[in-house]
């Protein structure tokens, strides 16, 4: 008692200084250089994505017809495409259009993805049979080869392309989940909180969830890197963002087909894309290993 | 009502129903057996963790409950609470038949009988703070309205087990085995119990902090006027806090006795090994140590007549054959032996 009591007066001074887990994982965070580059990269992003509307030199359907396939140059940063458009000015409104169909189709499908996991977890038994062999249907399917059959299904453009990525991402998120959710449910402090008398809506918002979410976090971040190149490669199939939206998929497919000339119409839209899904994998990585509570010092 | 006169009835139905309104907890014939399937179409059986237990514990008593590892000790106690679903039996506390209770029913009851885990370190959620982990029976129970009054009530609690205030808003991670185990028992009161399961609340702690959590809950128990289950498999320990002790082995009860009773004469065979085995602080002192042979049988397949007899140096014909019944040896100590039958 004595001893624990000095103990006690010794730890009193910094009484102050509390570690949450959550000042753990933004220490931790912090020495992982690649993520936060990382991050602020994709804050760069969004920061573009919101103004860039204002801060762009030319408009994203402004034609200049003296001005067609010009490589880059202090007027024209990126150059210019077939009709004279300002590459720069279409790739950084394009920011825009790819970030929300990311960050909106894996919203949907981890928030669907996860509820499911965790019905299935926790409840076992045929709804979890039920859930887990729908998952398994979908993950048959290559995500790109799901999606062109959704978009095929339900027709072409973003709208659909958004649905098509959230349904590719749900049975990721549903594994994930479930399987968190079957570890902690045998979890001794589960059973003091059942001992407690709480409800099954109080174990598995209070108990089992906060558990999950440092693993779906991390799945979140790549699969938006994920979900921006499908959602890319869908455009440039033709499948979703028609002409003349500034997608970057769509920019791409465009320039495809004066590649042996103006490389430059190709190369951009390339890096844009490359860059974005590059960072938000290196943040997942680094997501992991901050959150990783085995990973410690 | 109706259900108190039912409850009554079948007291006095029960044949070894003891006298005693100030039963606090009453187990009669509990089992608890575990399904094992051997493949699609193999061979369902039984693992019989606890086989027809029956006992019981008046208010402000400590029972012990003693055994070796896999005994189905641990299994009783988490039955008792409900925390494992009993196969058959009853349990009535405070006179209300519980084991058939569903989760809602026992919402209630769990005001009244809480636990206190093994591990200290498993059984705290490492995402929430000290003050949620204690606050959250209050919660759960609406036992305190508003935030300062939940605050006001954790640092009661808090304090209460040893801990300071500020203790409240660190993390499980932060904290000894010691301080996480005060912890718990300060989530267990939180409610006010009157019977708190613990279930080898000690085991897994130092020695040196062991008779410092030991102390405490005897001085809770003194101050709040608790009953206590105390699970067990250090004798020492359970010779420290306990009035009364039941010796189990292999899902069974073979000796239950008064403490002094039981340990200084100690009748089933089985007790007496376990007795001897517990070092004496003298090395001048000289004694008999009965060394079993073997090991404890699987409880799937459990030894016919008295399940001690594989292993039992007294061992007789009858003993292969019937099942040991309960023999009152002396007011407070029954033995399950054919020795005494």
């Amino acid at each position: 008692m004595a001893f624990e009591n000095k103990n006690a007066e010794a730890s009193k001074a910094e009484a102050n200084d509390i570690k949450t887990p959550f000042k753990e994982f933004v220490r931790k965070f912090k020495r992982q250089k690649n993520a936060v580059i990382a991050l602020f990269f994709i804050l760069f992003l969004a920061v573009i994505a919101v103004i860039s509307y204002q801060i762009v030199p030319y408009g994203i359907n402004e034609y200049d017809y003296s001005a067609i396939m010009k490589g880059p140059s202090a007027a024209h940063w990126f150059g210019t495409d077939e009709f004279g458009r300002d590459l720069f000015s279409r790739i950084l409104c394009g920011t825009r259009i790819s970030l929300s169909v990311g960050l909106l189709s894996v919203t949907i499908g981890a928030v669907t993805g996860t509820v499911l996991g965790l019905l299935a977890g926790y409840y076992g038994g045929i709804l979890d049979s039920m859930i887990m062999r729908i998952c398994d249907v979908l993950l048959a399917f290559p995500g790109i080869i799901l999606a062109i059959a959704i978009v095929a299904i339900l027709g072409s453009g973003l709208y659909n392309v958004i649905i098509a990525v959230a349904v590719f991402s749900i049975p990721t998120f549903a594994r994930l989940v479930r399987s968190t959710t079957l570890a902690l449910k045998g979890s001794v402090f589960v059973q003091a909180a059942h001992n407690l008398g709480a409800n099954d809506a109080r174990i598995l918002f209070r108990h089992i969830l906060p558990g999950a979410i440092p693993n779906i976090i991390v799945q979140y971040t790549m699969s938006i890197g994920n979900s921006i190149l499908t959602a890319s490669s869908l455009s440039f199939l033709g499948l979703g963002a028609q002409p003349p939206t500034p997608e970057w998929g769509l920019l791409l497919s465009n320039g495809r087909n004066y590649m042996m000339t103006s490389w430059h119409i190709t190369l951009f839209p390339g890096i844009a894309i490359f860059l974005t899904v590059l960072a938000f994998n290196l943040l997942g990585d680094g997501l992991r290993d901050a959150l990783d509570p085995k990973l410690s010092d | 009502m109706v259900m108190a006169d039912e409850i009554l009835k079948e007291e006095t139905l029960t044949a070894d129903t003891a006298s005693g309104n100030d039963a606090i907890l009453k187990v009669e014939n509990l089992k608890v057996y575990y399904k094992t399937h051997n493949g699609m179409f193999g061979k369902v059986g039984y693992v019989k963790a606890v086989d027809d237990v029956s006992f019981e514990i008046k208010k402000g008593e400590v029972f012990g409950i003693v055994g070796e590892s896999g005994c189905g000790k641990s299994t009783l106690g988490k039955a008792i609470c409900k925390l494992i679903e009993p196969t058959e039996g009853r349990v009535y506390f405070k006179g209300e038949e519980i084991a058939g209770y569903s989760r809602a029913q026992m919402r209630n009851i769990r005001k009244g009988i809480q636990m206190v885990f093994q591990d200290p370190y498993a059984s705290l959620n490492p995402r929430m703070s000290i003050r949620d982990i204690v606050a959250e029976p209050l919660m759960i129970h609406d036992l305190a309205k508003g935030k300062e009054e939940i605050d006001k009530r954790v640092v009661e609690l808090v304090r209460r087990v040893g801990l300071d205030a500020y203790h409240v808003n660190r993390y499980p991670h932060e904290f000894s085995g010691g301080q996480r185990q005060r912890i718990g028992i300060a989530r267990a009161l939180a409610v006010e119990p009157e019977l708190i399961i613990a279930d080898e609340p000690v085991s897994a702690l130092d020695v040196s902090i062991q008779s410092q959590v030991l102390n405490l809950m005897n001085e809770l128990k003194k101050e709040l006027n608790l009953t206590y289950i105390f699970v067990a498999h250090d004798l020492s320990v359970v010779e420290h806090i306990s009035d009364r002790v039941g010796v189990m082995y292999l899902g069974n009860f073979v000796e239950i006795g008064e403490k002094r009773k039981l340990y200084d004469n100690p009748c089933h065979p089985y007790t007496q090994a376990l007795l001897s085995a517990v070092p004496i602080p003298d090395p001048r002192a000289r004694k008999e140590r009965i060394i079993l042979e073997g090991n404890i049988p699987s409880a799937l397949n459990p030894p016919s007549g008295c399940k001690f007899h594989t292993r039992c140096p007294k061992c007789m014909g009858i003993c292969k054959e019937k099942v040991p019944k309960k023999t009152i040896l002396e007011e407070g100590h029954e033995v399950y032996c054919h020795l005494y039958g």
